[in-house]
């Protein structure tokens, strides 16, 4: 449980990080927390010559509100999302997953960026961007770019962002006022990642389903961005039937492997158990159900 | 001549804090602040650091082993392996079950992660670089994983070097992968009750494969020092003493050569009994290099290497009558000790006290058989915060007893009442071989169920079964055996079980006690000087309790399976009252009285009928300065304590459980403990104690199992997986107790530690498997993950 060899550098600035990452190649990591990737150090399934520790970058750092969206710098930790009044405020999807990952020693230090950059598909993020149509920006030699969050994952750890990229932000357009959000996962302990979960954000109008997004967690090899199911509950009440519909659409769409936390056809259930969850809970929470 | 004159005697009583005084731990204010002193603390001049290459396969020829590209590494000084071990005769060792473990993989591996080479490094992380590039090469074997087949003919041989003995240190055997049969009871009386009995039930039950997994891991840093040739040895020991012999044994050093010390240690739960290779290969190393060398664990090491516990499978029956009157108790145990038979307890014991079946039952006749194989899998068998399979024996027969409710629809608690041995049958003879001491189950178990309002538990449940919804409620009233031993029952390597304690008082009235057990968070510094303190009437606060090194402790053979109460504790309060015995004549020799007119007064004798008297403390002073002619001076002495017997601590629990049957997720609505521990001498320790135990419990079964797949892979070995609750999911405990002292025991205690996972685990499964009893249910496989529960409710369409 010892980390191999690695030389350590702290970049100031994006640029110096750019350049740092551009230097090393494949032979370079980026620390943020560092609660995924240390502990892949240390077990040796990681091995990176060079460590490029973006916390003091400045600029990384913080939730903002801009014109019809969110920013959330990549560097932010959970622990300062589940703590933001803002976002309890304007998107609640987050503090409420955030609260949801890992424990406080660890959220204190896990950045969002990480989570939803890493391409884990135990992270919880990347679903509840996906629901929330978040952009991530990428910046790299070149320039800045925005990939949508629905088509930055490819495969296990396998993502959009190029080599020689760092993610600086995530961009979330503004909820619709009144829709309704939720997070549901199901997990053996805290620390764990889940066992199936979902993220659902609705909009309800005169007891009409207006519009829906629909993404679920570590039930595939990446988060997974599920239109049929969110299909199911647009026009409808969002009643029983609706919900049964959007939860088949979320199993057909499963696709979990067997491990420790389940069968696949235990997982793939509670896929949709967990889609009903988070339907319920976001119609509950929605104005003009 | 008194000193405290102006206090009330409550108030003396209470400024010595003995025996019942719920204090807190001397202990806390270290391991509160960060500065216990644990082995990866010990840092020694020019000290080297040891790491294994490990197996990659479960079984498999050994055929070559490369060692050059990790000699290159930069601090890399050693590769040891078992040819080098060899010409010591160091290669393999005796296990404390008479079986013989490899050091170093001599040939083959036997279970995925064996030890096969150890890198000897000036640190850790070169010691780590030089493990990766030990080339291994290997030719694979047929791994035999599941016990159920390791006694087939044609079964693949794990062990060749004993695959022609008759017998590996536990009675004969019939095949190269059996270890031992055992048997105790009376098979044909039992097999006649079978026959002409009413009822007859019978369930398979597999207790899994589960893990101690203390927070601190296994470790050692061994100093041989070359001026004096003294070997010293640090390390997380749970019998300091034993492991002195068995090196001395191992490496033919004579026992005054060699030093063991168990500094603080962070937990042990039986994990910490044995010998393991890194304790060997680290004093190897040290010999060799002339360096002290420090060997740690990682988690995935002490998951997958370090000493299991359970893994038995059994099929458990009872006879009874119509109205579940039980008249005879059967148990088939297949027993996976893994690739060498590494289990820590009394040597004659092959399936330790497992014969304690009976439980807290009057059940006329009974017999038992197990068997122990081979299988390729990590060795050991320990007994896991329990006594030798006594929490195997528990589970089994507190799951019978439901099963048996359930056919003869006799209410749980009911057919407890109904069976259980009566207060009056005390000391009571069990069918299968023990003498129970004390105890007083109707009392206890009609406590819990008016504190819990156990009928309106079940009149609720009813309610929520007619609604669709799951409620388990799960009873459990165990007895258990601990305190090993009487030493014509208990010896491990030919050591009785007896312990000890020696106590010296200090010329001003202050106490040092040395005891031959070994804490590992059981706050032995604090309840032994209780014990001493309300012996002596000298201040807990004033009284160290010193154990651990064998340089100054008395021998003893350590702490695990409950014995340090039941054994040291009892020789701590006999060498007390030696001490007040020598203390009364001196007093009377002071106050120029007859020792018969000498009466005890909490700290003092007093002159029957006067005021003159004199404080411990002042007979202290007087033991070095003024003693009767005939008498030596100081204030010392030493008890070996040989218990007649066990003692069997017993408790009543209920849990209550909700269970969510679309998820499975299980909620522990409420549990609730009763202990019954003879005398309570730290009522808060003993809380500790049990919220600890539970909390284990509550691990196992819920979640705690060592898997490998069919080839051998251990799956899931680290702490995201192996299930330790966290704060978050432990459910809040509510204790209870009565006491019915031990008879036998100088204090009348009998040992608290174990009896709460013992008594937890059964009344976890008891209230799941309660939740779907009124649909036919009568068991459901531990661990009971959200999966496993999910998939009962799946196949009774409950989920829909």
């Amino acid at each position: 449980m010892t980390p191999g060899a690695f030389e350590y550098h702290r970049p100031n600035t994006v640029e110096e990080a750019l350049a740092l990452i551009e230097r090393f190649g494949d032979e370079g990591k980026v620390l943020a927390g560092g609660h995924s990737l240390v502990p892949m150090m240390k077990l040796r399934l990681a091995e990176p010559a060079h460590l490029i520790d973006i916390n003091a970058v400045g600029g990384l750092r913080g939730i903002r509100g801009e014109a019809g969206a969110i920013v959330i710098g990549a560097a932010t930790t959970q622990s300062e999302i589940l703590n933001s009044g803002m976002l309890l405020e304007k998107c609640p999807i987050l503090p409420e997953a955030a609260a949801q990952i890992a424990d406080p020693q660890v959220r204190n230090c896990g950045t969002i960026g990480g989570n939803c950059a890493n391409g884990d598909p135990g992270n919880d993020d990347p679903a509840i961007m996906m629901v929330l149509d978040a952009s991530y920006v990428l910046r790299g030699p070149i320039g800045e770019r925005q990939v949508s969050a629905r088509k930055f994952y490819q495969g296990v750890y396998t993502t959009a962002l190029e080599e020689n990229e760092l993610l600086i932000e995530i961009r979330i357009p503004a909820p619709a006022k009144g829709a309704g959000m939720a997070y549901r996962k199901l997990k053996r302990k805290v620390g764990d990642y889940a066992i199936a979960a979902a993220a659902a954000v609705l909009s309800m109008s005169g007891g009409r389903c207006t519009d829906a997004a629909i993404a679920i967690t570590n039930v595939g090899d990446t988060a997974l961005f599920v239109p049929a199911a969110a299909n199911a509950l647009q026009g409808t009440p969002v009643d029983a039937t609706a919900i049964a519909a959007a939860a088949q659409a979320v199993m057909a769409a499963a696709e979990p492997v067997e491990d420790l936390r389940g069968t696949v056809e235990y997982r793939t259930a509670m896929a949709g158990q967990m889609t009903r969850q988070a339907i319920a809970s976001a119609l509950s929470r929605a104005v003009g159900s | 001549m008194s000193d405290t004159r102006e206090m009330t005697l409550e108030e003396r009583e209470a400024t010595i804090g003995g025996i019942g005084t719920a204090r807190k731990r001397k202990e806390d204010a270290r391991f509160i602040r960060g500065q216990g002193n644990y082995v990866d603390d010990i840092k020694l001049p020019g000290m080297l650091h040891g790491d294994f290459v490990r197996s990659s396969h479960a079984h498999a020829l050994v055929k070559s082993i490369d060692t050059e590209a990790a000699l290159k590494v930069p601090g890399v000084l050693a590769v040891v392996t078992a040819k080098d071990l060899e010409p010591l005769n160091l290669h393999w060792m005796p296990t404390l079950a008479g079986d013989m473990a490899a050091v170093l993989a001599d040939k083959k591996v036997h279970f995925q992660n064996q030890e096969i080479a150890f890198v000897v490094a000036t640190d850790r992380y070169a010691a780590t670089d030089g493990v990766q590039l030990v080339e291994v090469e290997y030719e694979a074997l047929p791994p035999l994983i599941d016990p159920k087949t390791a006694l087939d003919p044609g079964a693949p041989v794990i062990r060749d070097d004993v695959a022609e003995n008759e017998e590996v240190g536990q009675g004969k055997r019939h095949h190269p992968n059996h270890i031992f049969e055992w048997q105790v009871g009376d098979e044909a009386a039992t097999d006649a009750a079978f026959e002409a009995a009413d009822i007859t039930i019978s369930e398979d039950i597999l207790y899994p494969r589960c893990h101690p997994s203390p927070l601190e891991t296994c470790g050692c840093v061994a100093s041989m020092d070359a001026v004096n040739g003294k070997l010293t040895v640090y390390g997380t020991f749970q019998a300091p003493h034993v492991i002195r012999t068995v090196v001395s044994l191992i490496t033919g050093l004579e026992e005054s050569k060699i030093r063991i010390v168990s500094p603080d240690i962070g937990g042990g739960f039986g994990n910490k009994v044995g010998a393991y290779p890194g304790y060997i290969c680290a004093a190897a190393a040290s010999i060799v290099t002339g360096h002290p060398v420090k060997w740690i664990e990682s988690r995935i090491d002490n998951l997958t290497s370090t000493a299991f516990a359970r893994d038995y499978h059994m099929t458990g029956e009872l006879a009874a009558d119509k109205d579940g009157k039980i008249l005879a108790v059967r148990a088939k145990v297949l027993a996976d000790h893994g690739a060498f038979n590494t289990h820590a307890q009394p040597m004659k014991w092959p399936a330790g006290l497992f014969n304690i079946l009976t439980g807290s039952y009057d059940i006329p006749v009974g017999h038992v058989k197990v068997d122990g194989v081979y299988t390729n899998k990590a060795p050991g068998g320990v007994a896991y915060r329990c006594s030798f399979r006594v929490t195997e024996a528990a589970y089994l027969i507190e799951r019978l007893v439901d099963v048996l409710a359930q056919k003869t629809s006799v209410d749980k608690a009911e057919i407890r009442l109904r069976n259980f041995v009566q207060p009056e049958q005390f000391p009571y003879k069990s069918s299968l071989g023990w003498e129970y001491d004390s105890g007083d189950y109707p009392t206890a178990l009609k406590k819990v169920l008016a504190a819990v309002d156990y009928e309106g538990l079940r009149r609720e449940q009813a309610e929520k079964r007619e609604k669709g919804e799951l409620m388990g409620i799960g009873i459990s009233t165990f007895t258990e055996i601990v305190g090993a031993g009487p030493v014509r029952n208990c010896d491990i390597v030919g050591l009785g079980m007896f312990d000890s304690c020696e106590i010296r008082v200090h010329p001003t009235g202050s106490v040092i006690a040395r005891l031959g057990t070994k804490s590992q968070g059981q706050g032995h510094e604090t309840t032994f000087a209780q014990i001493i303190a309300t012996e002596l009437g000298i201040p807990s606060d004033n009284i160290t309790v010193e154990e651990g090194d064998t340089d100054t402790a008395p021998y003893g053979l350590g702490t695990y399976g409950s014995r340090s109460t039941p054994v040291a504790g009892a020789a701590t309060a006999r060498a007390a009252r030696k001490i007040r015995e020598k203390a009364k004549k001196i007093a009377a020799h002071v106050l120029e009285a007859s020792v018969d007119d000498l009466e005890w007064d909490v700290d003092r004798f007093k002159v029957t009928g006067s005021d003159l008297s004199i404080t411990m403390k002042a007979i202290a002073m007087a033991a070095y300065s003024n003693v009767p002619e005939d008498m030596e001076h100081g204030l010392e002495t030493t008890d070996y304590y040989n218990p007649p017997n066990f003692t069997y601590p017993f408790g009543a629990y209920v849990c209550v459980v909700e269970i969510d049957r679309f998820t499975g997720d299980v909620k522990v609505r409420r549990f609730y403990a009763l202990d019954d521990c003879g005398t309570r001498i730290n009522p808060m320790v003993i809380d500790g104690q049990i919220h600890g135990g539970l909390t284990e419990a509550f691990g196992i079964a819920l979640g705690q199992q060592i898997i490998y797949d069919e080839t051998g892979n251990v799956l899931g070995a680290n702490l995201m997986d192996y299930f330790l609750p966290t704060a978050v999911e432990t459910p809040k405990w509510e204790t209870d107790f009565t006491v019915t002292p031990c008879p036998h025991h100088p204090i009348g205690a009998k040992g608290i530690g174990e009896s709460p996972n013992v008594g937890g685990v059964p009344a976890f499964t008891n209230a799941i498997v309660d939740a779907f009893a009124h649909l036919g249910v009568t068991h459901m496989p531990m661990p009971h993950t959200q999966g496993a529960v999910w998939r009962t409710l799946n196949e009774l369409s409950l989920n829909k």
